[in-house]
């Protein structure tokens, strides 16, 4: 111990700082409500730009020896292989070459066949980097498997929150995990970026890290409700969120910092997961602040809990004889 | 709170240093690694295909051709067994998922449902509390019967199949010589390839969609190999290897009695009489009568069975093999008879088999991505570990300590359970972090508030970890459910990213609470006591 250097670390964040989150439940639920409207009209109109592991076809990632590649010259030159559409789109670096090309008809062996005509078009200019394809029974099947695993997610979480906390509890974090769900599928869908497997694996993590953050102001919620029994409801929620606010914040901060880290040095093939997770993590920190919270101000909620197991609260008795 | 037991300090010093020896192989290189004395683990974490490189191909079986089979044989045996048993049909066929069977005369019906339900087998380990039988015989009308496979019996038929192939594939993937494949079974029907540093599939893809070689042959009655290597082997014969463990030689009829295509079952089972392990094997018509005739010939001596130009078994004809059925007695244990029915059914594929997904990546690529994830992950720790110390000063170093801790433990636990590093893994790993950290923070502000609200230091602080432990649980847990539902339900990268997840939810609450908590009590021990120095909390 005698190697550790004795010394405080700078403590900047406002503690007395009581932000009236409560007064403006409504607006900020009525906000959230508009925006998970417009993410589902977006999402139902504007559909996801779906990958290979959702539509089937394959991609083919490919480096020029030679410098950058000629984008362009290889758009003309694959379309004209009678393969469908095939989509080239410059992935990193300029001289890397994302080619995608979609499920043939007739099966394994016309893709195949499909392929074999592209990497000969291609030539030895380009090494290959990466091969993906994906039958068409597979990406259905990954498709509603995605799916699957994100509402049983929520559902888990929500069985949790109901078993440890009360419905009320669960009612707001299911809101609020939808929500953030809802936001960042939103914003993949407006600007068309690649929705695939590891897109459906951030938004779980997103859900993960958003029920962390919920938690954490429901535990003091609850623990507040037993502490001032007679404290008038918002007034407490305001309480508890203002008391974890220093936490929600610098974990949010951090968790933000390492996902920038990710995103910008983390490499092309994850920079749509990290994109996802950072997006995530903003909303789902702003989520447990002002929806699972603010909904509990309107479902009101038990606020006996003498029945329950109570930590003793001398903190409390503290305060109450300061007061006094 | 606050007292640590001799023991337990102990046991958390061990895991702390088991989990960092466990995690120094990674840092060293291989000639480093080879000097290290043997007692040391030299375990290094596995890289899963997008990092190292390597094919990935998903097959899928066409359970189509799995079910018509069955329902062929199924068909076959209940006319045999309706001719044996001396009962005129007059149709039997197939119709939709079921077997139709018509006497010819409906006063048969009786000793014809009595026959027809011999051919019921029951599935599963009889001992074991067996599960419902594979087939269901039904009289539908006076002389109608139809015989219907269960779906229990669909699923063990279909389960047996998939076996077969992994088999085969296996042993053709082998035969590549390409180092450490991965072939399992995933969901029904399919079967999972992975091949660490293979980029073009080509040459598999042929290999694996052939069909293999089996066959029966005769084994030279009088000249040895050895006799045959020296002089000359005699006219039609070759020389065979044994195969895998089978050391030695054999001198063979180079034309088989019968070929693999024309053995329709086989399975383990154990003798009557000795009730030694043995293995059934039946053929189609044409391969009983060829079968019959040759055994019937070669009482006494020795056949070979070979597969892909390797002799398998070569065990002696007790007595002529008539009605083609049979079974092969050797030193068996009844795993490795089971092994050999399987090799034997899985001779040629089951049914055929079509590439459902196909992955690959270069090693080039591979190492952009390992570089990058190196280059993300000391930069986001770094930025972790500045924000942290800033923030909480001394008990920020030990939460910095913790978090080292945190990453070993996990990463020796990832290779301890051989589950292997991929892209979406060290997102895992990231999340993993940022929840340690979280544990830690919430640690922290509690043990600042509680100051704030007027206790002391020591109290504050065991106020601090207890009253933060409920909430690191609650959050923890509820991620834990998250990433169990994910590897419950997810496929690929999302099942190795629940878990580097779990883990690393598993690792947190060890190395940020009860390590961190073990610093702070040797710390609160080295710190000044005595009337009028009053402990200022470095927080």
């Amino acid at each position: 111990m005698r190697f550790i250097p004795n010394f405080r670390g700078f403590d900047f964040f406002p503690h007395d700082l009581r932000l009236p989150f409560m007064r403006y439940k409504g607006l900020c639920l009525a906000l959230s409500l508009i925006a998970m409207a417009l993410s589902l009209a977006v999402i139902l109109q504007r559909g996801f730009n779906y990958g290979v592991d959702f539509t089937g076809g394959s991609v083919i990632e490919v480096q020029s020896k030679t410098g950058a590649a000629d984008i362009a010259g290889l758009r003309e030159k694959l379309n004209q292989l009678g393969v469908g559409s095939v989509q080239i789109q410059s992935f990193g670096t300029p001289s890397d070459v994302l080619i995608r090309v979609e499920q043939q008809k007739g099966g394994e062996a016309e893709q195949k066949a499909a392929i074999a005509k592209v990497t000969e078009a291609l030539g030895a200019q380009y090494e290959q980097r990466r091969f993906e394809s994906v039958g068409p029974a597979v990406s259905g099947e990954l498709r509603w498997t995605g799916f699957k695993a994100v509402v049983a997610g929520l559902l888990a979480i929500c069985a949790y929150v109901w078993l440890r906390f009360e419905w009320q509890f669960a009612a707001g974090a299911i809101v609020a995990l939808t929500h953030d769900v809802l936001l960042v599928a939103g914003i993949f869908s407006f600007l068309q970026l690649e929705f695939d497997l590891s897109i459906v694996a951030a938004l779980l993590t997103i859900l993960g890290y958003s029920v962390n953050d919920t938690v954490v102001v429901s535990d003091r919620i609850r623990e507040n409700l037993r502490k001032y029994k007679k404290m008038e409801l918002n007034a407490l929620l305001d309480l508890s969120i203002n008391e974890t606010l220093s936490r929600t914040i610098l974990t949010g901060c951090t968790a933000i910092a390492v996902l920038l880290a990710l995103y910008i040095f983390g490499g092309e093939v994850i920079r749509n997961f990290n994109l996802a997770m950072l997006l995530g993590v903003v909303i789902g920190t702003y989520s447990s602040i002002f929806i699972g919270a603010p909904l509990l101000g309107y479902l009101g909620v038990k606020r006996d809990w003498t029945g329950a197991p109570t930590p003793a609260a001398p903190g409390a008795a503290q305060r109450r004889a300061r007061a006094a | 709170m606050l007292n640590f037991p001799r023991w337990k300090q102990a046991a958390i010093i061990i895991t702390c240093l088991v989990g960092l020896f466990m995690v120094l192989p990674n840092f060293l290189s291989q000639q480093a690694l080879d000097k290290w004395p043997r007692w040391l683990p030299k375990g290094q974490l596995s890289l899963g295909l997008d990092l190292r490189g390597g094919a990935h191909l998903l097959y899928a079986m066409e359970l189509d051709d799995v079910r018509k089979d069955w329902l062929d044989s199924l068909r076959d045996d209940a006319r045999r067994r309706l001719r044996d048993a001396k009962i005129a049909v007059s149709a039997v066929g197939i119709s939709g998922q079921t077997v139709q069977v018509r006497l010819a005369r409906p006063e048969d019906a009786d000793a014809a449902l009595k026959a027809l339900r011999q051919m019921i087998q029951p599935l599963g380990n009889p001992l074991m509390g067996g599960s419902g039988t594979d087939i269901d015989v039904q009289k539908e009308g006076a002389d109608t019967f139809t015989i219907a496979p269960t779906e229990a019996g669909l699923k063990h038929r279909i389960g047996n199949a998939v076996d077969a192939a992994i088999e085969t594939v296996r042993r053709r993937v082998d035969a590549v010589g390409t180092k450490e494949p991965h072939i399992v079974r995933e969901g029904e029907g399919r079967i999972l390839v992975q091949v660490p540093g293979l980029q073009d599939t080509a040459e598999l893809e042929r290999l694996i969609g052939e069909t293999a070689r089996l066959s029966f042959h005769e084994v030279h009655p009088s000249v040895t190999p050895a006799e045959a290597k020296a002089g000359r082997v005699p006219v039609g014969f070759k020389i065979y290897q044994g195969a895998d463990k089978r050391e030695g030689e054999y001198l063979l009829r180079e034309t088989p009695v019968v070929r693999g295509d024309e053995l329709s079952d086989a399975g383990p089972g154990f003798h009557p009489q000795t009730t030694q392990p043995i293995v059934h094997f039946s053929f189609n018509n044409s391969g009983a009568r060829k079968f019959g005739k040759f055994t019937r010939d070669h009482v006494g001596k020795p056949f070979a069975i070979v597969l892909d130009d390797k002799v398998i078994s070569a065990p002696e004809i007790r007595s002529a093999i008539e009605g083609g059925s049979g079974y092969i007695e050797g030193n068996f244990t009844p795993e490795t008879s089971t092994k050999l029915a399987i090799q034997l059914r899985s001779g040629a594929l089951p049914a055929k088999l079509t590439i459902a997904e196909k992955r690959t990546v270069g090693p080039s690529l591979g190492n952009d991505s390992i570089e990058a994830g190196k280059l993300a992950g000391v930069i986001g720790g770094l930025a972790t570990i500045v924000l942290t110390i800033l923030y909480y000063g001394t008990f920020g170093i030990f939460a910095c300590i913790g978090l080292v801790v945190h990453g070993a433990l996990t990463v020796a636990l990832m290779s301890l359970f051989g589950s292997a590093l991929t892209l979406p893994g060290i997102a895992g790993l990231v999340l993993g972090i940022a929840m340690a950290v979280d544990a830690n923070v919430l640690i922290y502000e509690r043990i600042r508030e509680e100051v704030r609200n007027g206790k002391s230091p020591v109290a504050a602080i065991d106020a601090g970890f207890t009253r933060a432990f409920v909430t690191i649980a609650d959050s923890q847990l509820t991620t834990l459910a998250c990433a169990i539902v994910m590897f419950w339900l997810g496929a690929g990268p999302i099942r190795g990213f629940a878990v580097t997840l779990t883990i690393g939810i598993c690792t947190s609450i060890f190395a940020s609470v009860t390590v961190v908590r073990l610093l702070i009590y040797y710390w609160l021990n080295a710190q000044p006591r005595g009337k009028g120095t009053r402990l200022a909390l470095p927080v």
